[in-house]
């Protein structure tokens, strides 16, 4: 479970997060939805510790992000938006170096990067070379080396960001499996259908600040908007930066 | 707390991980494979001996091969070329204009003698022989040494043989004499020409590292994969340390090949004809290895931090390049203004090493004194540039790429 109160991070006069809060409850999906430059990120990043909150806290599964965040980051999977992989190291490779960094035993670690390889399809790759994979093998392994400690809660940003529609699909078919098997899954998105399609739960950002926080059917009701669409913009104030 | 963050087996695999990972990628790379283990150590030794070699040759040639230098006036003086040509001097026929034939570089020098040298010559008169040369030619100043050499032999001895033919013993004529003790042994001579060495294994150190130094903190900004390596529960400055031995582990690598190369390599140069004699053998090669030990961390750390200011590889690039000049200066220094060697400067990183080696060339060794202020001064600023570029790495910017 990831409990977030009450964050603030400003750059120089820029507040990019204006005091966020929600949570992301174990065996749902949570969707952060938002226009681009909302503050999806940075808030993000203030989950997985790259970045301190001028204010705020982070619990994950308890542990306070700014006390532990050795322990925070050990207890998260993150596919962040800098998604690089090795280029001169085939993916297994990649894999492996996250799992070690991880300080999995090795024989945990063959038999976990097995079963990731198997459960995202990506056994015709697992031997080459990064240097020339595809956005779609690309994110596949940026998510296995992500998961590959097993970890609990699963912090995904823009994950089908430049991905074509089967791997969409595939990746969105992933994350239920996730769900199901438990897990806190987060994952920011600007793309309402996805959203819309995959969460338990949805937390609509704009300009730094939280202005929804609602179940699918719920944030329907609010709005008085059958269409979720129109549920957004109207919450929103604006369709910008918003795509279908 | 964990349990896992307090198992000493756990934490020092981190950093042997991002060591190990880091090498083996790196050894996949042809460029950083090419710069640090071919061109990097190999080249210096080459380029050294050629120019050792080149300079020594020339030296040789010049006072041992037949000098051609015309001479005006060979006629009125036929005993005096002789004396030349049993010098080596081969005597050309005149110059219509000898100071314009030596302006235009026609020939380096040209020999005058006066019509009236015989008529003197008879009378026991001193004679005026014209030498003319150009002085801003750097080619002429062997040439007419030796000429200026050979002549005045002549002198001494015609003048000795007129003081015998009057009951003279020659010594009234040199009342007093210079001995020449130069207390220059055959390795001391050698420092002279060895200077620059010093300041040449710096830069194959620096070769070795920089690829790696580069790739492995602006490069993997660039690349987007800082952000998620930071993302797994290692502290950062474990990262940067595996991150650190392996820049350390390639140059010191390249510091190894080009060390061999100079052993191999110096049994070819010519030094011993010039009076010098350098042994670059194992010892030296180990002694070298060892005052350059903190240096390579040193180094390393200091190409790190400079990369890591910089946002991307090819600034990065940029600003090591910058960085390169500042290992010649001590050497530079030296050369400008040579100063008798204090212990204090053994301390100093650079300067340390660049007196440590020359010690070694010199054939002096390495007292104990200088040999641990040079290893301790260097260490200390390898931790502390270590230490800053460390700070470096916990900024939140430094992940971030733009």
């Amino acid at each position: 479970m990831i409990e977030v109160k009450d964050l603030h991070k400003a750059f120089g006069a820029v507040k990019a997060v204006d005091g966020v809060s929600f949570t992301a409850r174990d065996g749902e999906i949570t969707g952060l939805l938002g226009p681009n430059g909302a503050g999806k990120t940075t808030t993000l990043r203030m989950l997985y510790t790259l970045m301190k909150p001028d204010r705020g806290q982070v619990l994950v599964d308890g542990v306070d992000a700014a006390t532990d965040p050795l322990a925070v980051r050990r207890q998260l999977g993150v596919l962040p938006d800098a998604r690089g992989l090795y280029k001169r190291l085939t993916a297994r490779e990649n894999v492996d170096y996250f799992a070690r960094l991880q300080g999995l035993p090795e024989d945990e670690l063959r038999a976990r990067r097995e079963t990731l390889i198997e459960a995202l399809g990506m056994a015709d790759i697992a031997d080459r070379k990064t240097e020339g994979f595809s956005q779609g093998q690309r994110v596949k392994t940026a998510i296995a080396r992500a998961l590959i400690h097993d970890p609990r809660n699963v912090i995904l940003d823009e994950p089908t960001n430049g991905l074509d529609v089967m791997a969409t699909r595939a990746l969105r078919q992933f994350m239920l499996s996730l769900k199901a098997e438990g897990r806190c899954v987060l994952f920011s998105s600007h793309i309402m259908q996805e959203v819309a399609a995959l969460c338990d739960r949805i937390v609509v950002i704009a300009h730094g600040r939280v202005v929804a926080d609602e179940t699918p059917d719920a944030l329907r009701a609010q709005t008085g908007e059958a269409n979720l669409e129109e549920a957004f913009v109207k919450l929103i104030g604006t369709d910008e930066g918003l795509a279908a | 707390m964990n349990k896992m963050d307090t198992h000493p087996l756990r934490r020092s695999r981190a950093f042997l991980t991002v060591f190990f990972k880091e090498v083996r990628e790196n050894l996949r790379d042809r460029r950083t494979l090419i710069s640090a283990f071919v061109t990097g150590p190999l080249l210096t030794p080459l380029l050294f001996v050629m120019l050792i070699s080149f300079t020594v040759n020339r030296e040789l040639d010049k006072a041992e091969k037949p000098l051609e230098v015309p001479v005006i006036g060979a006629q009125y003086a036929p005993n005096l070329v002789n004396a030349l040509k049993a010098g080596g001097v081969v005597p050309k026929p005149a110059l219509a204009n000898p100071e314009q034939a030596v302006r235009e570089q026609q020939a380096d020098l040209v020999l005058r003698i006066a019509p009236d040298y015989a008529e003197a010559w008879r009378k026991g008169e001193p004679v005026q022989v014209e030498l003319i040369y150009d002085s801003s030619q750097r080619d002429s100043h062997t040439p007419v040494e030796r000429v200026t050499d050979l002549v005045q032999h002549y002198a001494r001895q015609q003048g000795a043989m007129r003081l015998v033919a009057r009951g003279l013993s020659p010594a009234v004529a040199s009342p007093v004499m210079v001995a020449k003790r130069d207390q220059a042994t055959a390795e001391s001579r050698a420092v002279l020409m060895f200077n620059m060495l010093p300041y040449l294994f710096v830069l194959t150190i620096f070769i070795g590292g920089m690829y790696l130094a580069i790739d492995l903190t602006a490069g993997e900004r660039e690349r987007q994969s800082l952000e998620p390596l930071f993302a797994n529960p290692v502290p950062r400055w474990k990262i940067f340390l595996g991150k650190l031995a392996a820049i350390c582990a390639f140059s010191t690598a390249s510091l190894v090949i080009c060390l061999v190369a100079f052993a191999v390599v110096g049994r070819f140069m010519p030094t011993e004809k010039l009076g010098m004699e350098v042994d670059l053998g194992p010892s030296f090669a180990l002694h070298v290895l060892l005052l350059q030990l903190p240096l390579i961390v040193l180094l390393g750390a200091l190409q790190s931090m400079v990369a890591a200011f910089a946002k991307s590889y090819r600034e990065a690039q940029t600003y090591l390049g910058l960085l390169m000049m500042l290992p010649i200066l001590p050497s530079i220094a030296l050369m400008v203004m040579p100063i008798k060697p204090q212990n204090w400067m053994y301390a100093v990183p650079l300067l340390g090493q660049h007196l440590g080696i020359l010690d070694l060339v010199g054939g002096k060794g390495l007292d104990a004194v200088p040999l641990m202020l040079c290893l301790a001064g260097s260490a200390v600023a390898a931790l502390i540039v270590a230490l800053v570029t460390m700070q470096l790495y916990r900024s939140e910017r430094l992940a971030i790429s733009a």
